[in-house]
């Protein structure tokens, strides 16, 4: 998984609230064999509209997506944070994010940051002309007008995404405990070993 | 010093701990996963992202069941996207060693079938699938349950998972089933009583003297659902009938290893005293062939009962989704399950399409015909030894002489992920396991039930108590 450090980028000041993951992903896509390709279908019903925010030439590349409430409910597809990474979103910044979503998201990699409302509206107003930073380490995002909005983060998630560690990557560490298990089952229960 | 009494759940979770972690997770072991063709690529795409190997082929077994068709195999598969995750899952079994029962091998069928037919699923192993019904292999006593894309990649590549201990809840189930009532009204009846979310966060005993009488089919079918009540695992104890269903399966145990294996096998049920967190009991002599109304497993009645008013509900979230069901499945309040006609009966899924479910379901058919009304009678075994034992048994005749369509093994109409679909604003009589919107085709009404249920609805072309046409 790719580290997380500071961002710095443009912002698609996207804010509609309760967007669920069959508006981020619809279920069509899912027949898909790859976690990478798609971006195509995320957020399809809107981008049926020519001028949508995600095609727009001023936010091609942005790696930022500020939302609004209870993003993410619905299905608990995990291809929701694979069809936002694929677009390029590294980071979603919102009042509040649905359970499962941020589960899936952490698991891919993708830094959720909570904000107040108000806080959020301020990077709203300034997402379409200038860049956002998001500092994980320093848990702050900070904007160019000397905005600094502080957020709580789960010790363990901050851990991983900034080591760049899956959850994969952090039981491989226990590789010396696994196989100590292994060899006891060997001899214990050979018949499901 | 005496050890604290501990249930079956306690015991299996105890020996499959491979560390403890400070914030109460737990790295607990994976002894089995089985794989199929819908939810896996990603998991092996991660793996190729990252290189990693998968660390234990040897304990994981593929077989595509999800999307394949049920129609003649050796014709080409109409739908390009299922063939490509199809051929994925044989090159990906390739590359990393996992062996593949493949689509047109006898031993194909759905996961939750072929793993105790072949001896993969045994007592006391922690099992594992990118599917939420695999609670079934917990009628062995097995602790087995759902998993998503990212944690199949985890047990590809470290065989473990991290995982908190649930809760425990018994299930008893006392007293003896009345005629015609079999494993399915059971779970059913254990669901309506439960509540959808009624097991959340438990993991489920199912006890009691009806247990003990249930085959070992019906004790699959009983765990089966356990999740539609909420419950991630659902539980049997093994006893004597589990051992004799295993003996000379192909993967299981033999020789002294066979008896080691039932010397453990014989530990694992709860002991005397054991405690649980929350215990539901149900008497099983009251339980009546039941029939889902809406489109919750939990609106379930029995088949003698009236589709019920949204008012009759306490409360206001049910009053809504009643309302809202209702108005899907196009039904009246107060209308007898019994006058409700159906177009379309499917027999199959992993919650009943094993030889005791196709048994009964024949016992209904034979000598009789499909009613004029329905348009798709499907017969699905769950595996192409299920499909052979029943050719050998003649079930297949009875079954196309009455007018049913005898298909090849796969998940079909459960999911309708291939291109079996019940057509929109269409119901059907369905021994699967969900009744939600859409599930079995976009507009589809789906009505769950046992397999002579479903016979009975066939024949009669409406919802009917099989206790009448058999009685
Ligand atoms: S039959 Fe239905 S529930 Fe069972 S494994 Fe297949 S899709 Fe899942």
């Amino acid at each position: 998984m790719q580290a997380f450090d500071t961002l710095t980028g443009i912002a698609v000041p996207f804010g509609a609230a309760n967007v669920d993951t069959d508006a981020i992903i619809p279920a069509r896509f899912l027949k898909t064999v790859t976690r990478t390709g798609l971006g195509r279908g995320a957020f399809a019903a809107l981008r049926e509209n020519p001028d949508n925010l995600f095609d727009s030439p001023r936010n091609a590349g942005a790696p930022i997506l500020i939302a609004g409430d209870n993003f993410g409910c619905g299905s608990s597809r995990e291809h929701a944070p694979w069809a936002l990474a694929d677009l390029g979103f590294r980071t979603v910044i919102a009042p509040s994010f649905a359970d499962i979503f941020a589960g899936n998201a952490f698991k891919n990699g993708l830094l959720l940051v909570v904000l107040p409302q108000a806080q959020i509206d301020r990077l709203m107003a300034i997402a379409g002309e200038h860049e956002i930073t998001v500092d994980l380490e320093n848990q702050v995002v900070t904007t160019p007008f000397q905005d600094r909005f502080a957020f709580e983060i789960d010790p363990f998630r901050k851990a991983c995404l900034l080591g760049g560690l899956d959850e994969i990557g952090l039981t491989t560490q226990m590789e010396g405990e696994i196989a100590a298990y292994e060899a006891r089952l060997q001899r214990e229960r050979p018949w499901a070993a | 010093m005496s050890q604290q009494p501990r249930t079956l759940y306690e015991k299996v979770w105890h020996d499959h701990v491979v560390s403890r972690r400070d914030d109460g997770t737990s790295l607990i072991w994976i002894d089995r996963h089985l794989i199929h063709e819908v939810t896996t690529p990603q998991a092996f795409e991660g793996l190729r992202i990252a290189g990693r190997r998968l660390r234990r082929p040897d304990l994981t077994l593929a077989v595509p069941d999800h999307n394949v068709p049920t129609r003649d195999r050796r014709l080409p598969n109409p739908d390009p996207e299922s063939t490509t995750q199809l051929a994925m899952l044989e090159s990906n079994c390739a590359e990393f060693g996992v062996e593949l029962i493949d689509i047109h091998a006898a031993e194909q069928g759905i996961v939750h079938v072929i793993g105790p037919e072949q001896g993969f699923t045994l007592p006391g192993l922690t099992i594992v699938c990118g599917d939420s019904h695999t609670a079934t292999h917990g009628a062995f006593g097995a602790l087995a349950f759902g998993i998503g894309t990212s944690e199949i990649e985890h047990v590809f590549a470290t065989q473990t998972l991290l995982l908190r201990q649930a809760k425990t809840m018994e299930v008893r189930v006392t007293g003896t089933l009345g005629f015609s009532v079999t494993a399915k009204d059971v779970a059913l009846a254990i669901i309506g009583r439960l509540g959808t979310a009624g097991g959340t966060g438990y993991v489920v005993e199912y006890t009691g003297e009806v247990i003990r009488d249930l085959s070992i089919e019906g004790r699959m079918t009983v765990c089966n659902m356990a999740i539609e009540g909420g419950a991630r695992s659902g539980m049997v104890a093994p006893d004597e009938k589990t051992f004799a269903y295993l003996r000379g399966r192909p993967r299981a145990p033999t020789g002294a290893r066979w008896d080691a294996a039932v010397a453990y096998w014989r530990t694992l049920p709860s002991d005397a005293g054991a405690a649980y967190d929350a215990t539901l009991t149900i008497d099983g002599s009251e339980i009546a062939p039941q029939v889902t109304w809406g489109t919750s497993p939990e609106d379930v009645v029995p088949i003698t009962g009236r589709v019920p008013a949204p008012d009759s509900f306490a409360d206001a979230g049910k009053r809504d989704a009643a309302l809202r069901s209702l108005a899907y499945m196009d039904l009246a309040p107060g209308t007898r399950l019994q006058d409700v006609a159906v177009e379309n009966v499917f027999i199959g899924s992993c919650t009943n399409s094993r030889i005791e479910d196709l048994r009964a379901a024949a016992a209904v058919a034979k000598g009789r015909h499909i009613a004029s009304n329905i348009r798709q009678a499907l017969v699905v075994p769950g595996s192409g030894l299920v499909k052979r034992q029943a050719e050998a048994e003649g079930l297949d005749r009875i079954f196309t002489e009455a007018g049913f369509d005898w298909r090849e093994p796969g998940c079909s109409m459960c999911l309708s992920m291939n291109p079996d679909r019940v057509p929109a604003g269409e119901r059907c009589a369905s021994t699967s396991n969900r009744n939600f919107v859409g599930r079995q085709g976009p507009g589809a009404r789906t009505h769950l039930l046992s397999p002579a249920m479903a016979a009975a609805a066939a024949v009669t072309g409406r919802l009917t108590d099989v206790r009448e046409l058999m009685g």
